[in-house]
């Protein structure tokens, strides 16, 4: 119970130590899992080279504490600012309709 | 349990008053339960794409458990006649 908090602190000191966050499976040199692989070349398209990745699949406490933190049920998991954004559709949804375009901008990185 | 794509139409028409569900079983591309969903309802108008996904899970929460991957795309009927025509 006790580590579960500590987890869940450490989560919301995670988010918020970069701009941008991405939990996945994998790391972006070598993503394990094609859902993961989209948010990493989706933010390639866009410039976004330096961002935090945190491979869950070492780390089982960590693959379930980032879902019970976000109360998000996969992975994937994409946050800007500390704030939680979405998943793989929501990250190629807003690739498509521009919005992450906007976003990024908000965060000072030009794509 | 085994989640069949009816079940989960069946799951989101009622938890959502979705007047269109479309459920595709990727299982077989994948290793293990796999589906892909569209789903139109009035009740996504206004809320932003974020809050319509966690609708979706909260509305299959049970499913999602058993399932290894999902794809959901969330439409509001103004954007599923528009999504047709194209």
């Amino acid at each position: 119970l006790c580590s579960a908090a500590d987890l869940e602190k450490n989560l919301g000191e995670m988010v918020k130590k970069d701009k941008v966050v991405v939990f996945m499976k994998g790391t972006p040199a070598q993503p394990m899992c094609g859902f993961s692989n989209a948010v990493v070349q989706i933010l390639r398209m866009h410039g976004v080279d330096s961002y935090a990745a945190y491979n869950v699949l070492d780390d089982q406490d960590l693959r379930q504490g980032v879902k019970d933190f976000s109360n998000w049920p996969t992975i994937p998991q994409v946050y800007f600012n500390g704030e939680f954004v979405g998943g793989c559709d929501i990250l190629l949804q807003m690739h498509q309709n521009g919005d992450l375009v906007e976003e990024l901008k908000k965060l000072g990185i030009r794509s | 349990m085994s989640v069949t794509a009816d079940h989960i139409r069946d799951r989101l028409t009622a938890g959502l008053a979705a007047v269109h569900v479309e459920v595709e079983d990727t299982s077989p591309n994948r290793c293990a339960a796999s589906f892909k969903v569209l789903v139109v309802s009035s009740q996504f108008e206004g809320k932003p794409l974020l809050q319509r996904h966690r609708m979706v899970n909260t509305c299959l929460a049970e499913e999602l458990k058993e399932i290894h991957a999902f794809e959901q795309k969330t439409l509001t009927p103004e954007q599923w006649e528009k999504h047709k025509s194209q």
